[in-house]
Formats: structure tokens, C-alpha cells, sequence
């Protein structure tokens, strides 16, 4: 197989050097780009795997880029935003970003959310049934069982792990989880999230205090791993 | 200008106006009959006008002396900023740039287990630097006044659970939290609290000995989510106890290694949430930080779930 070719949009070229020699020694191939129509050029001309996109780019907004690119694009975009800019990390994922990174980020974090959004862009046949290290849940048969034992689940909670499983390892907001189990009218409910997220931990989780499925992310959503 | 001397001028001619309605005859009129009080008022009205700028010009110059003294104030506290920040910066700082001047100058100078520990100074200095930009973004945040918190349906076990968590790595003391099954969903900014939780339990492993005991408890008290924080340390000093919720204020004689700006984050955090927040020390010894951020709350208890 050939190595998966990431583009790099970001005006830092300390990062860009940064991410360059991270994903080199990782079996990537890359491209880079320092502005955002320069951007949108090498990405229209040679089609990447993915996209690093940094939401602060001095030319053009990366939110107009994410946009632009959307329009033809449909592989992964994850964004890099700077820490605690919920707003902007939930704007960018409504608009379409695969997932995103806080900056300062860290390597093995970079390369696990890469490596997730590749294997979606791959992997767009529909698996029935999602294996999540201790967790198989089968999506047509609607059952979840942990360690080989059947857990027993409410239709309502089985549709937010089903949603949860078909997104694996990506970031999904609060109000995208609400709209899609709830319906428009409740997708600023977020209390509904917080009760079901709870019983289901306790249900799904070795250790429902410190979840390794159901990752809070901060003022964003939930990731379901 | 005109607008500050227009109410003393004001002042002065209605004063004028009121001793004629009083005092010259015919007594409860507007009217004088004769040359002599019309003398007698305006020799009245001058008087109070020049009662009335020289009170203005008192107060200009009262006005002037506060100013700077704000102005001298405001120094010393920018001064105090820089000192406290330039060493806080500045010592991670050289942390990396020394390791790094090491490391490139060769392989065979430094044993592996040097550079290991070399890479993991590296380390340390980043999280410490990263820690420090974000109190100094935080501080910013509520002196510019453009902190608006954003209220949402929080879990305040799981935001106790979550920030214990982020201390876990570095951590050498016994963070006790008993999950409180009975609490309700509390509507407040969870950012905004976790980063108080975090600022206080962080403070406390600062400033008291390892292994000892720092305790959480949440509670739902009177239309509030109450966050108590209490530790085994040494406690404050009771005439300390005012001050520490100040900017850059560091209780005397204390180790190196805070900005003095924790503490004042977590007063300011709480304040901009209408919350209140005490410090005592415990009988037994140890200090004990309450803070009280009113808040809506849910209990959702006819949720349907089927």
C-alpha cells in the first residue's frame, strides 16, 4: 500500500516542521501549505488522505476554508485550534471537521486521532457489528455485550451507544448526539446527554470515574472509543 | 469641563434664589421692592458662587491626588507582574534551552539515563510554561471584563472525577472524593468550575507535604452546588486569610514554583458565576476552601428511558 499523504495547513513553520518530522518517521507522506489559498490549491490539484487544517490562519479564516473545502472534499479534516476555544471547536465540527486538536497537542495523541479518521475515510462499508476493546456491539441485531456477556440496555440507550459506535474514535458535539436521538426541538437539552451518558457508563465502564468508551470532551462533546 | 462646574454654578443660583424666597421681603415671593436688597442678593449670590468654585476646585485637586496615587498603585502591582512573571516564565525557560544545549553538544558527554532525565526536564518546563500562559490568559480574561460564563447542565461528579484525572501524573497526595449519587444536574459554566476545582486541589498539592490527605465534597445547599476543598497542611495565617485571594500575593516564606495567580483565578472565576467563596482553617489543622456558585438545578427524575 502506499504511504497515506497528509496536508498540512498551517502559517506556523514551527509546527509544520514539528508535524512534518512526526508524520515522516510515522510512514506518512506530506505536503504543505502556509496560507490558505495556497491551501486550497494543493488540496484541489492532489487530493490528500487527510488535512491538517489550523483554524488561525492569517489570510483567510480556517472556518471559511473548512467551508470552501467541504463543498468537493469529503475525506478527513481534523482542525487545530488553540486550547479552550470551545466555540470555535464546535463551530468547526458542525461545519464539517472530522475531529479536531488543541494546540499544545501531544505526538501520540496527533497520531491516534490520524491514524481513527484515516480508517474511516476507508472504511465506509457498513461493519454491523463494532468491536471497541472489551465492547462488541452489533448494530443490527441492537445488542451490546462486555467481555462475551450480554448487557442489558433501553432502546434509548442503545441508540446513543449504536451512534456512538458508528463515529468511533471521533469527537461527536452535544447538540449533534441530541438531534440525532432526540430531534431538532431538544438539542439544547443537554441534561438529557448528561443523565443517559451517566447510567450508561455505570453500565458499559470498568471504572465508570475514569471512562475509557465515553470520553467527556470539555465544553464539546463526547468520544466514544 | 463645562459639565463638571455646571451643577456647582447651578448650586450657587438656586441657593441665591431660595435665601430671596425666605429671607427678603416681602417673605414667600420671588419679588424684591427695594435697591438695597438687590444689593443684598446678588452680594449673596457672589458669595455662594464663589463658595461653590472654590469646593469645585478642591475637588478637582482631590480628584488629581487620587489619580496618581491609582497611577502609583497600578505600578507597583505591573511591577510585581513582571517580577513575578518573568521568573515564572523565564525558569522553564532556561529548563529547556539548558537541556537542549547539553543534549546537542554530544552523545558521549551525557549518559542515557542523563538524557532521559534531561528529556523529561523538558517536559516538565513545557507543562509548566503551558500552565503558567494559561493562568495569564485566564487573569486576562476577567480584567479585560470580557468573561461572560456560559451556563450548561453540568455533572459535578464527573467534572470532580474528570479534574482529579488531569492532576493524576504528577500527583503525591491522597485526592479523596466520595461520588455523590443524590446530587442533582447543576446549570453553570463547567470551564469556568473546573478550572477552580483545578486551581484549588493544584494550590493544595503546591503548599502542603506529599502524602497527606486533600478532601473534595460537593454539595447541593440552598439553590447552590457547593465545592468544599479542605487539606492536612499547615493552613494560613489568620491575618494572611484576606489577602491570599489577591493578585500575585504569595504568602511569605513560600516555595518557589506559583504565580501568586491560582488563588486569585479561582475568587475571580467564582465572582464572575455570582458565586461567593471562604477560606478558614479547620480545627484540626489543615485550610478549607468553600466556595458557593448558585446555580439551577436538575434532578430529571420522569425522564423516560425505554
Amino acid at each position: 500500500m502506499s504511504k497515506a499523504e497528509i496536508l498540512i495547513i498551517d502559517d506556523e513553520p514551527q509546527i509544520r516542521k514539528l508535524l512534518e518530522i512526526t508524520l515522516e518517521s510515522n510512514d506518512y507522506k506530506v505536503s504543505q501549505a502556509e496560507t490558505g489559498k495556497d491551501g486550497l490549491i494543493k488540496a484541489a490539484n492532489h487530493p490528500p488522505e487527510l488535512i491538517l487544517l489550523d483554524i488561525g490562519l492569517p489570510d483567510k479564516s480556517g472556518h471559511e476554508i473548512l467551508k470552501e473545502l467541504r463543498e468537493w472534499y469529503n475525506k478527513a479534516i481534523i482542525i487545530l485550534s488553540v486550547q479552550n476555544n470551545e466555540t470555535d471547536i464546535v463551530t468547526a465540527l458542525d461545519n464539517g471537521a472530522t475531529d479536531y486538536l488543541a494546540k499544545p497537542f501531544r505526538t501520540a495523541e496527533l497520531l491516534a486521532r490520524i491514524r481513527s479518521a484515516i480508517r474511516r475515510n476507508q472504511n465506509t462499508d457498513d461493519n454491523s457489528v463494532v468491536d471497541a476493546g472489551d465492547l462488541q456491539i452489533d448494530l443490527v441485531a441492537r445488542t451490546l455485550t462486555k467481555n462475551n456477556e450480554l448487557i442489558k440496555l433501553t432502546s434509548t440507550e442503545f441508540n446513543i451507544i449504536s451512534l456512538f459506535a458508528r463515529n468511533e474514535g471521533r469527537v461527536l458535539t452535544h447538540q449533534f448526539i441530541l438531534k440525532d436521538i432526540w430531534g431538532v426541538p431538544y438539542q439544547t437539552e443537554t441534561q438529557y446527554l448528561r443523565v443517559f451518558v451517566g447510567t450508561l457508563r455505570k453500565k458499559i465502564e470498568e471504572n465508570p470515574n475514569n471512562p475509557k468508551h465515553i470520553i467527556t470532551e470539555s465544553g464539546v462533546g463526547y468520544r466514544f472509543q | 469641563m463645562l459639565f463638571e462646574i455646571l451643577p456647582v454654578l447651578l448650586a450657587a443660583v438656586l441657593s441665591a434664589v431660595i435665601w430671596n424666597f425666605f429671607f427678603i421681603p416681602p417673605l414667600f415671593t420671588f419679588n424684591i421692592d427695594n435697591t438695597e436688597d438687590v444689593l443684598m442678593f446678588l452680594l449673596y449670590f457672589v458669595i455662594a458662587l464663589i463658595n461653590a468654585v472654590l469646593t469645585f476646585k478642591i475637588r478637582e485637586a482631590e480628584k488629581k491626588m487620587r489619580d496618581k496615587e491609582e497611577k502609583e498603585k497600578e505600578l507597583k502591582l505591573y511591577s510585581t507582574l513582571l517580577n513575578s512573571l518573568s521568573h515564572e516564565l523565564r525558569t522553564p525557560i532556561a529548563a529547556i534551552l539548558g537541556s537542549v544545549d547539553i543534549l546537542k553538544e554530544g552523545k558521549d558527554k551525557v549518559s542515557p539515563r542523563g538524557q532521559a532525565e534531561l528529556l523529561d526536564e523538558i517536559e516538565i518546563a513545557g507543562n509548566r510554561l503551558n500552565r503558567q500562559v494559561e493562568n495569564i490568559l485566564n487573569m486576562s480574561r476577567l480584567e479585560s471584563g470580557m468573561l461572560k460564563p456560559k451556563s450548561d447542565w453540568t455533572d459535578m461528579n464527573e467534572l470532580a472525577n474528570v479534574t482529579i484525572q488531569k492532576l493524576l501524573p504528577t500527583n503525591q497526595h491522597n485526592l479523596i472524593f466520595q461520588e455523590n449519587d443524590n446530587l442533582p444536574l447543576f446549570k453553570l459554566d463547567s470551564g469556568l468550575t473546573e478550572q477552580i476545582l483545578y486551581n484549588l486541589l493544584h494550590n493544595a498539592t503546591l503548599y502542603t507535604p506529599a502524602d497527606t490527605n486533600i478532601e473534595i465534597d460537593i454539595k447541593h445547599k440552598s439553590e447552590c452546588c457547593v465545592i468544599v476543598v479542605a487539606d492536612n497542611g499547615y493552613g494560613f495565617p489568620e491575618k494572611e486569610i484576606t489577602l491570599v485571594f489577591d493578585k500575585f500575593y504569595r504568602l511569605p516564606n513560600t516555595k518557589a514554583g506559583g504565580s501568586g495567580l491560582g488563588l486569585s483565578i479561582v475568587k475571580g472565576f467564582t465572582e464572575a458565576q455570582n458565586g461567593i467563596l471562604k477560606l478558614e482553617n479547620k480545627k484540626e489543622g489543615g485550610a478549607k476552601f468553600t466556595i458557593e456558585i448558585p446555580a439551577e438545578t436538575s434532578y430529571l427524575n420522569n425522564l423516560k428511558n425505554e
